[in-house]
């Protein structure tokens, strides 16, 4: 079927990525421009096979978001709030604790705990955080707080984000999500994000905590008013922290969702573009390990084919979602460990139930 | 269960085979009933979504996909068949259900003219007593009323009205093409085989009498539409057959527009505990189809049941077809999925894909 590759004017690419070579942002930008979906994907696909085979995890996980009071009101979000707003909450300590112990007899082995940047919350509270979900579950792993969040609390403690992060590991945080991302460039963070913290204090937070031992993730929320351009400086920026780190466990392309956001205007991502957007990550993040295809974002229909075009990973069972779904995301909030299982199969894949740093726990 | 016929069986002898049954499809050369099965089961996912593009190029050169304004209307609920994988109608002692009358269907056309509609999807349940001149009449008033395109009831409800009026099938079709019925649907041929008929729907008429309407209604001149409902209870070599039954009439009378294969939606009906058939399984069954049947002009997908970013995505697994904008549609959403998509929102579908999107008629004539 390669002849098809070759006939989508790909082949250059083609020989690239059978070789092993890195692809260049010119070749990126042939791949985004592509009319020829399947052949893109199937580019992505070789990919995808040489460094996972048919592996396709999934993880058992508890999602917590301990507030949504944010001071950065980014254009995009729905779910961040002015501490004023009647729709605002913020989670006790013990509430978050108790929402560890409600799911005790779950096999959750990872929570994934994330917020916004809360005005007055002392840094002493995200210490107790950690604490208490590990005096709950000493055994869970807690993937929690973005780049963006360290560095707020970096700067809550008055300290250096190495320092933070020690402190923050010695409390329980096993590793860092990969939200907070966005897209890189300074003129979509001026127009989108303009409080939040720049492309290269997220990139050099990241590395940071990759140095001091803690694996993280990486995003990009596409869909919205950023160029084919900016996509792949995004993609080049993430590449080039991960040459010199190797920190980062995967890449998850997060669809953007515009419904209750200021960019309410633009219109939902479209099929095409989720997974030419996964594929060509796939292609790009030649170092990355694995990438991610976010149901919760997409749709597990969609995350089911994404797994033919690039993604290796399906991400979790996910309970209480709220950042998506206050956009207007239609998934539901959870989805079975069976469900996942019976979609990856049927996608002719093998499903590998993994922990946060993808140890393969049981496969099905 | 449907994930069982579609694992990559490893047979290595196969690989010199799948490379044969490639250059065959490539070089448009019809495969033989093992070959089309051996497709089914062995090839990847980029197999058949590649082979199905090239069948699709060949068959339409123009990178358009087209789709028809129309409105689903049920003129009955009431419904004596009680299909297992029906969610939608009425058994009639259990009451509730109606038959709808000349001045609500009147509205129903008018609204859809006002869109823009063509035509109309015309289908009931069974109905247990109205005599065959009630269907007439209603296509009169339908006609003689309104401009509009009549594409009306389905093989069983043919059988059906053939049994009670003791007219044989032909007639009633006769009749009932008299009276402004224009075209046919391909609704319930389920699957053209008797073994899944008699586990899913005793009560539809068979597969030989689903086959024989067709071609009674082709040879009056009628054009149709074929589906296939798969992902229940059936195999992979018996949705072969179906496959191979269509392709087969298809020689003889060159009638069916277009192939609409969907998942079986299992919510609501007697066999819910049925796991779904998936996206996934979805594409390779329509882009098998489309290879397959190789004289059948059209294949449609199905936004209703897969949702848009499915089927934007089909249109690179064979689909040249977006199906119909469904002002209303009663069936489907019954079974709990309510997918809504504006003209608008096909529109900007299509040509996000790379397709130029044009509103056509039944018989695929593309509208100014």
């Amino acid at each position: 079927m390669e002849s098809q590759v070759i006939r989508a004017g790909l082949g250059d690419v083609l020989d690239r990525v059978r070789d092993g070579a890195r692809l260049s942002l010119e070749d990126g930008a042939h791949l985004y421009r592509c009319p020829d979906l399947l052949a893109v994907g199937y580019l992505a696909n070789m990919i995808r096979e040489r460094k996972n085979g048919d592996k396709t995890f999934f993880i058992y996980n508890q999602h917590i978001n301990y507030s949504n009071i944010c001071t950065n009101l980014c254009k995009f979000c729905a779910f961040g709030k002015d501490k004023e707003s009647p729709l605002a909450y913020q989670m006790s300590v013990d509430e978050v604790a108790g929402k560890v112990r409600a799911r005790l007899h779950e096999p959750i082995n990872e929570i994934h705990m994330v917020g916004g940047i809360h005005p007055d919350l002392p840094y002493s509270y995200y210490l107790d955080l950690l604490q208490a979900i590990k005096k709950e579950r000493p055994a869970v792993h807690i993937q929690a707080f973005t780049c963006v969040e360290i560095q707020h609390l970096a700067d809550l403690a008055g300290k250096t984000v190495a320092d933070t992060l020690d402190e923050l590991r010695a409390a329980g945080l096993g590793s860092i999500p990969g939200g907070g991302a966005e897209v890189f460039s300074p003129r979509i963070r001026k127009l989108t994000c303009e409080k939040k913290l720049s492309g290269e204090g997220w990139l050099e937070v990241a590395k940071t905590a990759h140095r001091s031992g803690l694996h993280t993730n990486a995003t990009m929320l596409y869909g919205h008013i950023e160029t084919i351009e900016e996509r792949l400086e995004h993609l080049d920026m993430l590449r080039r922290a991960q040459d010199e780190t190797g920190g980062f466990l995967a890449f998850i392309p997060l669809a953007f969702h515009p419904r209750n956001t200021e960019m309410a205007e633009c219109s939902r991502t479209s099929g095409v573009e989720d997974l030419k957007n996964l594929a060509v990550a796939r292609c790009m993040l030649d170092n990355f390990p694995h990438i991610k295809a976010y149901w919760v974002m997409i749709g597990p229909k969609m995350a089911q084919i994404a797994l033919s075009f690039g993604a290796d990973d399906m991400d979790g069972t996910v309970k209480e979602e709220m950042i998506t779904h206050m956009a207007g995301a239609e998934t539901d909030q959870a989805i079975g460990s069976d469900q996942l299982i019976r979609l990856i199969r049927e996608a002719g894949r093998i499903p590998v139930e993994r922990d946060t740093l993808y140890t393969e726990l049981n496969t099905f | 269960m449907a994930a069982r016929f579609f694992e990559n069986v490893s047979v290595s002898s196969g690989i010199e085979q799948m490379n044969r049954i490639r250059e065959k499809i490539l070089n448009s050369e019809r495969l033989t009933p093992e070959e089309c099965l051996r497709l089914g089961r062995e090839g990847g996912i980029y197999d058949l979504g590649f082979l199905a593009k090239a069948v699709r190029r060949r068959l339409h050169p123009e990178p358009v996909v087209s789709y028809v304004i129309d409105r689903n209307i049920n003129y009955t609920d009431i419904c004596i068949s009680a299909c297992k994988f029906c969610a939608f109608f009425k058994a009639p002692e259990e009451g509730g259900g109606r038959v709808l009358s000349h001045e609500e269907l009147g509205e129903k056309i008018r609204e859809t003219i006002a869109l823009g509609g063509t035509q109309i999807l015309l289908q009931g349940g069974l109905h247990p007593d109205k005599p065959l001149e009630f269907y007439e009449e209603m296509l009169r008033y339908m006609k003689e009323n309104h401009r509009i395109h009549i594409h009306g009831f389905s093989p069983p409800e043919i059988c059906h009205f053939s049994s009670l009026s003791g007219l044989a099938t032909r007639e009633v079709l006769v009749r009932l093409h008299r009276a402004g019925l224009d075209s046919m649907p391909g609704g319930g041929a389920e699957i053209l085989s008797d073994r899944v008929r008699s586990l899913t729907a005793p009560r539809k008429c068979t597969a030989d009498e689903w086959i024989r309407v067709m071609e009674e209604a082709h040879t009056l001149g009628m054009r149709t539409t074929a589906t296939m409902m798969f992902g229940h209870v059936e195999t992979l070599e018996e949705r072969l057959e179906h496959l191979l039954r269509l392709r087969d009439l298809q020689d003889r009378t060159k009638g069916f527009t277009a192939f609409i294969p969907w998942p079986f939606q299992p919510d609501n009906t007697a066999l819910a505990d049925l796991p779904k058939a998936t996206a996934f399984t979805y594409l390779k069954t329509l882009a098998w189809s489309r290879i397959v049947l190789d004289n059948i002009p059209n294949i449609q997908a199905s936004w209703v049941t897969q949702g848009p970013k499915i089927a934007q995505i089909s249109l690179f697994f064979g689909a040249n077809d977006f199906g119909s904008t469904m002002i209303e549609e009663n069936v489907v959403a019954a079974a709990g999925v309510s997918f809504r998509l504006s003209e608008a929102e096909i529109r900007s579908i299509v040509k996000d894909a790379g397709y130029v999107p044009r509103q056509r008629t039944m018989d695929y004539t593309l509208v100014e």
